[in-house]
């Protein structure tokens, strides 16, 4: 029998206020776990700044600080600077944002704080649209997703435009340490942590967390969606450490991504040749992940 | 210790000698010599802080934010588009309850682009939970921010302060400024002791999600009181300045010969002192004029405008900016704490904007036109704009 490798250790208390079968809630669980007590968050507006309960409560042990929407970046780095000229570099100061906060309006003050090369995590969970305002499209929004302001009708007017792909920005940002990780992996997801925690410097890690509210699917589905946006390639993990690829899981036979798409409502309204041309574009981002692995290792 | 000193170096000075641990600041003409002088002195060892070169103004204010809420003194400079870009999180500042001090160097909002003085920038702000006080001179520069940060950190205060000073007249203009002593000034501000902060041995949350039920109200009323409560902390800083350093501030309105003034003019920052010098001039023609210069806008000096407006016959308000409501902002703000209290004349005039000159010439011309409102008791017309293109009257 293999031997649990997730710390027992508990972060996050009961009663926290988000929907039955939420993944950015796992999320953040996990990450709490694999980083440990010695940790300050700073969370933007996005479901997460509801999650943890209505002023006094929190489910949360560790240090919050909330933040405007678009500042997670500028507020981990003040944070950090502070916390080095307090002598406590041994804290995490990790921004913990959703992708609209992190790919749209918080992709300045983002990229600025990765740029200047702080010694801090920034966490996007990735639930693929604004669900806190009510399930509005966002840069991080797959392609012909249904969301509030891509709502279909009469035209067909769901998303028309590829999912922004803000790790690849990162990466081009040449940090230390960049990551994909997904609530049905937490061996990986917090392995990944633990490798990102050695590193001294900025550290991104993008989670795919479902979400059944948004996504128009059983609560009781989450999971088992997190593993099939893996196996089917849809949502890729890996990892870029210091420019190197390293692809954490590769399916020995994909599943078909309709297998994915069919179990959420978002996507229900999608045509045969529709599925046709997202498998095809997934087919086509998994061979040149592999190829940029392939040439990163390369010597 | 004198030394001669711009407007913008008597503020790095102000920062330097007030110990701030975490600078965050971005750049935007006529503020840049500030962060740029913090630079030079971390750079060579004068100054012990880090300096967060953000992206933009907003992420300037967050991480001073993010800084300050985790235990340490942080500062910041700006001017006109980067402090209309941080409105946001100029509201969370203060809502935090953080006494984070920044220089404002007044400049006017485009368009047309135009980077000299102009006060709507500040004005605009003036809602947001934060003290402001208006500079004369660079002296006046460097010593508010080391009050600023005294009087903001006091735990029964916790509001964050603006230290303005106008454009080039003062940002770019050297004179001599007193460098107090580093040890005198440790004293007088003392060890940034937070109320609260960020500790993973105390973990705790800021800025949560509440209810209408909950208390929002109640700490919007604490930070009124605040604002009331500072002006007791103010006027202690400013007694305990005077004494320690040798300096002569009034708390909050700095009046010239206006005791028994026929006509008060209202101003703030530069304006004021060349308004001193008309006064001195008029004066020896025996005519009965004064100046009082608002030195606080934040916390508003309601008891003294009061007692200043019932001592005379007539209150001219300049106004170096235009809010598109009932008259600029300083005449706006008189004319409400006058109501009911008196019936003195009061009358706008809305001059220098976008950086116009204002000579004593024409400050003559206001007091002239002022006398003739308090000798026959009628203003003419409530809110003049003065020195208009092809307005003859007052050129
Ligand atoms: C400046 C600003 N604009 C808009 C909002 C409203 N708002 C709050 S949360 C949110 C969406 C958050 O989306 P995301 O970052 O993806 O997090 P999620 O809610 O999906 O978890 C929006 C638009 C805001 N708080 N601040
Ligand atoms: S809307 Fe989605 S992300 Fe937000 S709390 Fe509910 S399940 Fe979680
Ligand atoms: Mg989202």
């Amino acid at each position: 029998m293999r031997k649990l490798t997730i710390p027992e250790e508990e972060y996050m208390l009961p009663g926290h206020t988000a929907c039955l079968g939420c993944g950015a809630t796992i999320a953040m669980r996990y990450v709490l776990k694999a980083l440990g007590k010695k940790t300050i968050l700073s969370i933007p507006a996005c479901c997460w700044a509801v999650i943890p309960g209505v002023y006094p409560h929190r489910a949360l042990d560790v240090p919050l600080l909330y933040t405007a929407f678009e500042v997670t970046g500028a507020s981990i780095s003040g944070i950090r600077e502070a916390l080095d000229v307090l002598g406590k570099e041994d804290v995490n100061v990790v921004g913990f944002a959703g992708d609209g906060g992190t790919a749209d309006i918080g992709l300045q003050a983002l990229s600025a704080a990765m740029e200047r090369r702080h010694n801090v995590f920034y966490i996007m969970y990735d639930n693929e649209a604004y669900m806190n305002t009510g399930i509005q499209r966002s840069g991080s929004t797959p392609w012909g997703a249904w969301t509030t302001t891509t709502p279909g009708g009469k035209k067909r007017m769901f998303k028309h435009e590829p999912k922004k792909n803000v790790a690849e920005i990162m990466v081009a940002h040449n940090i230390p340490y960049v990551a994909t990780a997904t609530i049905a992996y937490p061996e990986d997801l917090i392995a990944k942590l633990r490798r990102a925690k050695e590193i001294k410097g900025p550290k991104f890690i993008q989670i795919f967390s479902p979400c059944p509210t948004g996504w128009r699917h059983s609560p009781d589905k989450t999971v088992e969606i997190s593993r099939l946006a893996v196996q089917t390639n849809f949502f890729p993990l890996y990892e870029v450490i210091n420019g190197k690829y390293k692809v954490s899981i590769k399916p020995k036979n994909p599943k078909p991504v309709k297998e994915f798409l069919k179990l959420q409502g978002r996507f229900r309204h999608l045509t045969e040749e529709e599925v046709e041309y997202i498998q095809h574009e997934i087919d086509e981002n998994w061979k040149a992940l592999l190829k940029k692995e392939r040439c990163s290792q390369e010597e | 210790m004198k030394k001669i000193l711009t407007g913008n170096e008597s503020a790095a000075w102000g920062a330097r000698l007030s110990k701030a641990k975490v600078v965050a600041a971005y750049p935007i003409t006529p503020q840049t010599s500030i962060i740029e002088t913090i630079a030079s002195f971390i750079a060579n060892g004068e100054m012990d802080a880090r300096y967060i070169r953000v992206e933009s103004e907003h992420s300037a204010m967050a991480a001073c934010i993010a800084a300050e809420n985790t235990g340490v003194r942080t500062f910041t400079a700006t001017s006109a588009h980067g402090l209309a870009l941080m409105h946001e999180v100029l509201m969370w500042a203060s809502g935090a309850r953080l006494p984070i001090v920044m220089s404002v160097v007044n400049r006017a909002m485009a368009p047309p682009w135009s980077v000299w003085t102009d006060q709507l920038d500040t004005m605009a702000e003036r809602d947001v939970g934060w003290m402001q006080v208006y500079s004369e001179n660079n002296q006046e520069v460097l010593d508010s921010i080391i009050m600023s940060y005294r009087i903001g950190e006091r735990h029964h205060i916790l509001l964050p302060s603006m230290v303005i000073e106008d454009a080039f007249i003062l940002s770019h203009t050297a004179e001599a400024v007193d460098i107090p002593e580093q040890k005198k000034v440790d004293d007088f501000i003392g060890e940034f002791e937070p109320a609260f902060k960020l500790d993973p041995d105390e973990p705790a949350g800021f800025g949560s999600l509440i209810m209408p039920e909950g208390p929002y109200m109640e700490f919007r009323y604490k930070m009124a009181l605040a604002m009331e409560d500072a002006k007791r902390e103010i006027e202690k800083a400013v007694e305990e300045y005077n004494e320690t350093f040798g300096r002569n501030y009034a708390p909050f309105v700095d009046e010239y010969r206006t005791e028994d003034a026929d006509a008060i003019m209202l101003v703030l920052g530069t304006i004021g002192s060349t308004a001193k010098d008309v006064v001195d001039a008029m004066r020896k023609e025996g005519k009965k004029v004064g100046v009082a210069r608002v030195r606080y806008f934040r916390p508003f000096p309601t008891e003294e405008i009061r007692r200043i407006a019932k001592s005379t016959n007539m209150l001219g308000v300049v106004d170096r900016s235009y809010s598109f409501g009932p008259g600029a902002d300083l005449y706006a703000e008189t004319k409400s704490v006058l109501y009911s209290h008196t019936d003195v004349p009061v009358k706008d005039y809305v001059i220098g904007l976008g950086g116009r000159d204002v000579t004593p010439e024409v400050l003559r011309k206001l007091f002239d036109d002022m006398l003739k409102i308090a000798n026959e008791g009628v203003v003419d017309k409530e809110i003049e704009w003065v020195g208009l293109h092809g307005d003859e009257r007052w050129s």
